[in-house]
């Protein structure tokens, strides 16, 4: 038995649970949703520590040897990712008690992101594809109710994008599982690496790569179908934008990462190619799309779109270095993307509105706050020496000793793209003079107390010091990166740990 | 039989398709609503089909018959459906509210309105 696999899911739902019981007691709804996440995170933690020593740790559900019961397998990777949904998770939870009105809470928040939680944990650990499909639905459903909690006229319109973008996606994963048990009789992600290579239609193989390609594409929120997520990330409460931002479509580029690198990796030069194409548009695309827009949090939403063409990257370069990028672009995105959503809320709550023209004098009101922005926002353009920088070279370098000339500078030209957009946030939002009411600005919300203001900056600064701790301690994070990528590159060894687990 | 099923499969994807594609939100709807039905037969397809055999071993044998269907689909279907209806019930509900705040069931209206 290994329970440390399984307590990143069970603290969550069982928190989940615990809330709904509380439905009518708010306050014993905030204690649970700081309680359960820190939980999680502890227990995220632990597992970190515990893959790190041991390489894999896998649990067999219900005691069923592989592959006949549901196996949970926690790689570097996985427990990496885990390990952010607490952390994430933890900030979001603190930053949700004074931003959370009433009448969200009332509805059900905590109860929600206790489940949204669960199901991006579920899927970061499981090692079954159809329980992989579940993961992802409990993950969709949590979401589409947190997204329209609230239900105003705009969140409406970004849901139902939303909402049938998803479907359509999830419905595409659940034909490709079908065809993929019709060819292969296994439902085992190890026993169905280990299969794959003996099927002698390898057009059906890579039908089927495509088929999930195109399934976790749409949930990465990768080109072309990725206008779901700008229409509709900037219209529920900062705090869900701020979770989801942090790790929904990072559930596609894991589900990406862990296919393409465990069963579909024959025919890399067909599969990789599209990924690398995909990635390159992906890129360009969002960032082009942030430079026309003039709302915090829609510029936000663009570059998430770009940021995660550059994790796509790594893996469609599929060297050893590129996937260390990947996996450490994820690392630092998740961190500095949820922070700078975290921001947008705050400056909201002082100024009253997310319009970048209606914004102004933010720098000269409380210069910390400056600070605050310009750690995530660099960080995310790649100035060294905060995170983002040295997942940019990584993955640069990798692009350059494979020789992919193109993709390079496109990397390059987004990473110059990116530091434009946040400095024309820094500039409207920040720098310049808060306009008047009469020339279009907006009335000063109602004054912060202190307690409020606090909760609000610490999961800021907390977010902001792991950037800055990542970016100094590089070293350390590229050795975390480069053992994860070299389980990824390794298939066997995760084929022989499942496989060879007891139950 | 399973010629049969199979292009029984690929009308109903392509008529959700065709639906989806429409502007009206209700025909949006009745797509999703179709185009998992679809993925849903075709799990149960791909296995398959076995008529009159379940998977049980019988009464005075110790090994199933050679030929049983196979349960496993059966199952993962059973688990999409239940799904496929949370999901779908949701979506209903979210249209009824949208159209009901914008009073549209176009959506490009409903683009022009939520400005």
């Amino acid at each position: 038995m290994r329970p440390e696999v399984i307590l990143p899911i069970l603290i969550p739902l069982l928190s989940g649970a615990l809330s709904l019981l509380f439905w009518r007691s708010r306050t014993v709804q905030r204690v649970l949703g700081v309680v359960g996440t820190g939980a999680l995170m502890i227990a995220a933690f632990v597992l970190f520590f515990r893959v790190q020593q041991e390489g894999y740790v896998v649990l067999q559900l219900g005691g069923w040897q592989a592959p006949y019961g549901i196996s949970l397998v926690a790689d570097l990777l996985g427990a990496i990712m885990v390990v952010l949904t607490g952390i994430i998770g933890f900030a979001v939870a603190l930053f949700s008690l004074p931003t959370m009105g009433p009448g969200h809470e009332k509805f059900g928040y905590y109860p929600l992101m206790h489940l949204l939680l669960a199901g991006v944990a579920g899927a970061f650990l499981t090692g079954d594809i159809f329980n992989l499909y579940v993961w992802f639905e409990v993950m969709l459903l949590a979401s589409f109710a947190l997204l329209i909690l609230g239900g105003e006229r705009a969140q409406m319109e970004g849901a139902i994008k939303y909402v049938t973008l998803n479907l359509v996606s999830s419905v595409i994963f659940l034909s490709a599982v079908g065809l993929l048990y019709g060819a292969l009789g296994t439902l085992n992600m190890a026993h169905i690496a280990e299969r794959v290579s003996m099927v002698e239609n390898s057009t059906l193989v890579d039908v089927l790569a495509v088929m999930f390609m195109v399934s976790f594409g749409i949930k990465a929120a990768a080109f072309p179908l990725f206008f779901w997520l700008p229409a509709s990330y900037h219209t529920p409460p900062v705090a869900v934008s701020a979770l989801f931002a942090g790790l929904l479509t990072k559930v596609g580029v894991y589900a990406l990462f862990r296919v393409f690198t465990l069963i579909f990796n024959d025919s890399a030069a067909f599969t990789h190619e599209i990924l690398l194409w995909g990635a390159a548009l992906t890129m360009l695309t969002g960032v082009l799309g942030a430079a026309a827009q003039y709302e915090f949090r829609r510029i936000l939403s663009f570059h998430i779109v770009s940021q995660i063409g550059y994790m796509i990257m790594g893996l469609a370069l599929y060297t050893p270095l590129a996937l260390i990028g990947g996996v450490f672009y994820i690392l630092h995105h998740i961190i500095v993307k949820t922070n700078l959503f975290l921001v947008s809320g705050l400056v909201y709550r002082l100024k009253g509105s997310y319009e970048l023209k209606k914004l102004g004098g933010v720098y000269a009101a409380w210069p910390l706050l400056g600070l605050l922005f310009l750690i995530p926002a660099l960080s995310l353009a790649g100035i060294p020496p905060l995170s983002g920088f040295f997942a940019k070279f990584v993955l640069i370098r990798a692009s350059i000793e494979s020789g992919e000339v193109v993709i390079t500078i496109i990397a390059l030209l987004v990473g110059l793209l990116t530091l434009y957009s946040m400095t024309k946030i820094w500039a409207e939002a920040f720098w310049k003079k808060a306009p008047d009411e009469e020339e279009g600005g907006v009335a000063k919300p109602a004054a912060l107390d202190r307690r409020q203001l606090w909760l609000m900056v610490t999961p800021i600064v907390g977010l902001a010091a792991c950037t800055v701790f990542i970016g100094l301690n590089g070293q350390l994070f590229y050795d975390i990166a480069s053992a994860a990528a070299a389980q990824l590159l390794d298939p066997q060894a995760y084929i022989n740990a499942v496989m060879g687990a007891q139950p | 039989m399973e010629p049969l099923i199979a292009i029984v499969i690929g009308a109903i994807y392509a008529s959700a398709i065709y639906m989806m594609l429409r502007r009206s939100i209700v025909k949006l709807v009745i797509g999703l609503i179709l185009i998992s039905n679809a993925a849903n037969l075709l799990i149960f397809t791909t296995a398959g089909l076995t008529r009159g055999s379940p998977p049980l071993i019988p009464m005075d044998g110790s090994a199933l018959p050679e030929v049983v269907a196979d349960p496993l689909p059966q199952a993962l279907v059973l688990t999409a459906i239940v799904i496929a209806f949370g999901v779908l019930s949701f979506s209903v509900v979210l249209i009824r509210r949208a159209t009901e705040i914008m009073q549209v069931d176009d959506m490009d209206q409903m683009k022009e309105n939520a400005k």
